[in-house]
């Protein structure tokens, strides 16, 4: 599949790819996604806004300039904000594919960083070269600054130009704790909620802090997701509760809320409210308790989201279903088409 | 459900409706602004205000213990984002609004005609223009306070000088007049998202802004922007909803 190289949340001619619970696949213009809704359907999606992650400096210890890509939180709690996990980049910009991009200098404990208005020190590396334990100096209200004034969002090559903010924050964006936008929820905007709720369909949100979606790097990438830290409002967990007692089907609008949501069922079988890390990966082996349909960017075979759409359906069915968005020109990545995708009655018997 | 400070407090406050309450506020260092970030933190609030003068928000910040100080500039459409961020990231979210920051036009104040373009333009960016960008950017953070039953409320500061056509106010008078058609339109579109948005007017108050505008106005005859602030405090309370009732519900 070909990437999307425009930064438009909702072109117009946005295609969707619908895989119904019995493997049968159709096609329609994404902006009528919301006629595969049926009133009594919550949708559920990630409301994390995206922070500017991507920050730019120096080594101390060298001098080499260096890109640093925020990566990790230990919490969502806002004054949670001294320390994260974080990959390190060489010289170069987003116009040299990561792949491609020079090593950053060798890095070690205590080695200190120089990033415009924020002072950091490497505590340790973390299972690989480049990804580190990081501490900042300063007060929370003063690393939000730094990263507000001076971070910029995680950039992609395959991008005509450099994203903004404002590309990529979601039209419900809240808490800026996504570290790469939740970007299934560029599809929706205040109309399609109220559209919604004229068709008796719910909306609720949770807040998951989305991870980094790929480095580059072969073996940084086979840990990914890292652990990501997420919130589930008790208003979500109830509507969870409602739809299923009615026979609705919870759709995820993202990977992010299929992780928050089977992570917060896995102890007791039933949503639970309140915060939670969610470590899991999700996959052929999965047994999904809780998301009935998820509404997705299209993946390639290999990534982490593409095994996430495993827990959905049968290998046979995600097999044709990848060969009908290359052989229909689907786009891929951030801004690309979606699939709609119901978790099969084959899969779950 | 955890302890994280920022999620329960909003629920455990009792019967006051602004315990925990996450308010924002611009134009936070003088004047009403500054008069509202005290009245809502003495009511146990959380706030985060902004203002354009660095060394003005440090120190605001530091003489009101508990206060979010953000730089900033609403009328820069570069800056809006960032003062989002900031506002929902140091508080976790954010259930009231208020867009207070304002600018008067030309000053000393002129008559339409002799109002230089340039001047109508920046009443228009900071009184307009401003609120619109940086509600929007907002207007998840509110949505999802308000789905959470916590309540959602913009207040934009409005003056009789929206509503009735002073000679010498046409800069300020037409931006807030765009301004309070801007929160009608709004209420209505997010009527059923249970956002309230309110324009009121805080009367005539001994405040810097008043004073640029009218330096000949006496002191005495003029509102103490606390006892402004007071009143439109009461009114948010009024906007949100019953804790009480939250409180059973969950």
């Amino acid at each position: 599949m070909n990437a999307a190289d425009r930064a438009v949340q909702r072109p117009p001619d946005a295609k969707l790819l619908f895989v119904d619970a019995c493997g049968r696949l159709a096609h329609a213009p994404r902006s009528a996604f919301l006629d595969f809704l049926r009133p009594g359907d919550l949708v559920v999606a990630n409301d994390a806004a995206t922070l500017p992650a991507s920050l730019r400096g120096l080594h101390g210890r060298t001098g080499a300039p260096v890109e640093v890509r925020l990566a990790g939180r230990p919490s969502l709690k806002p004054e949670d904000v001294t320390r994260f996990s974080a990959v390190l980049f060489g010289e170069g910009d987003f116009r040299t594919r990561t792949e491609d991009r020079p090593a950053p200098p060798q890095l070690e404990g205590g080695d200190r960083l120089v990033l415009g208005p924020l002072r950091a020190t490497v505590e340790r590396t973390l299972g690989h070269a480049r990804l580190v334990s990081l501490r900042f100096d300063g007060t929370p209200d003063e690393v939000w600054a730094g990263i507000a004034r001076h971070g910029r969002p995680i950039q992609y090559a395959h991008l005509r130009e450099p994203l903004a903010l404002w590309d990529v924050w979601t039209k419900i964006a809240g808490p800026p704790v996504a570290f790469e936008p939740p970007s299934a929820g560029f599809t929706l905007d205040w109309r399609a909620l109220s559209s919604m709720r004229a068709r008796g369909v719910e909306f609720e949100t949770i807040t998951h802090a989305a991870g980094i979606s790929s480095t580059g790097d072969e073996a940084l990438d086979r840990l990914l997701p890292f652990d990501e830290p997420y919130r589930i409002p008790f208003a979500t967990a109830r509507a969870v509760e409602r739809a299923k007692a009615r026979g609705g089907r919870v759709v995820a609008v993202g990977t992010t809320v299929v992780r928050a949501l089977e992570h917060a069922a896995s102890v007791h079988g039933r949503v639970r409210a309140g915060d939670g890390v969610a470590t899991q990966r999700l996959g052929p082996e999965s047994r999904l308790r809780v998301v009935d349909a998820i509404l997705s960017g299209t993946h390639e075979a290999g990534t982490s989201h593409y095994e996430l759409l495993r827990a959905f359906l049968d290998d046979d069915t995600l097999r044709r279903s990848t060969a009908e968005l290359d052989a229909r020109g689907y786009l891929t990545h951030e801004f690309g088409d979606s699939v709609l995708i119901e978790r099969s009655l084959v899969r779950n018997n | 459900m955890s302890n994280s400070s920022d999620f329960s407090s909003r629920t455990g406050g009792g019967t006051n409706p602004f315990g925990g309450l996450r308010v924002a506020v611009t134009g936070g260092t003088s004047g009403l602004g500054l008069a509202l970030v005290r009245e809502f933190l003495s009511r146990g609030a959380r706030v985060a205000f902004v203002a354009r003068t660095r060394e003005r928000v440090e120190r605001v910040a530091r003489e009101n213990a508990g206060a979010h100080g953000i730089a900033g500039d609403v009328s820069s459409k570069e800056d809006i984002y960032p003062v989002a961020l900031q506002i929902t990231g140091e508080l976790g979210g954010l259930d009231v609004l208020v867009n207070n920051a304002s600018d008067l036009g030309p000053l000393p104040l002129a008559m339409l005609s002799d109002t230089e373009c340039e001047d109508l333009e920046r009443a228009f960016a900071t009184n307009v223009i401003g609120p619109f960008r940086l509600t929007k950017a907002l207007m998840g953070a509110l949505a999802a306070s308000a789905r959470e039953g916590l309540g959602a409320v913009v207040l934009n500061i409005s003056s009789d000088a929206a509503v009735n056509a002073y000679p010498g106010w046409g800069a300020y008078g037409a931006s807030k007049a765009a301004l309070q058609h801007l929160s009608r339109i709004w209420g209505e579109e997010h009527a059923a998202d249970h956002i309230r948005f309110l324009s009121l007017d805080p009367g005539d108050m001994d405040t810097p802004m008043h004073a640029a505008a009218l330096p000949d106005a006496d002191p005495l005859t003029l509102k103490r922007p606390e006892e402004a602030a007071r009143e439109l405090a009461d009114a948010v309370a009024a906007a949100l909803p019953v804790r009480e009732l939250e409180g059973a519900l969950s």
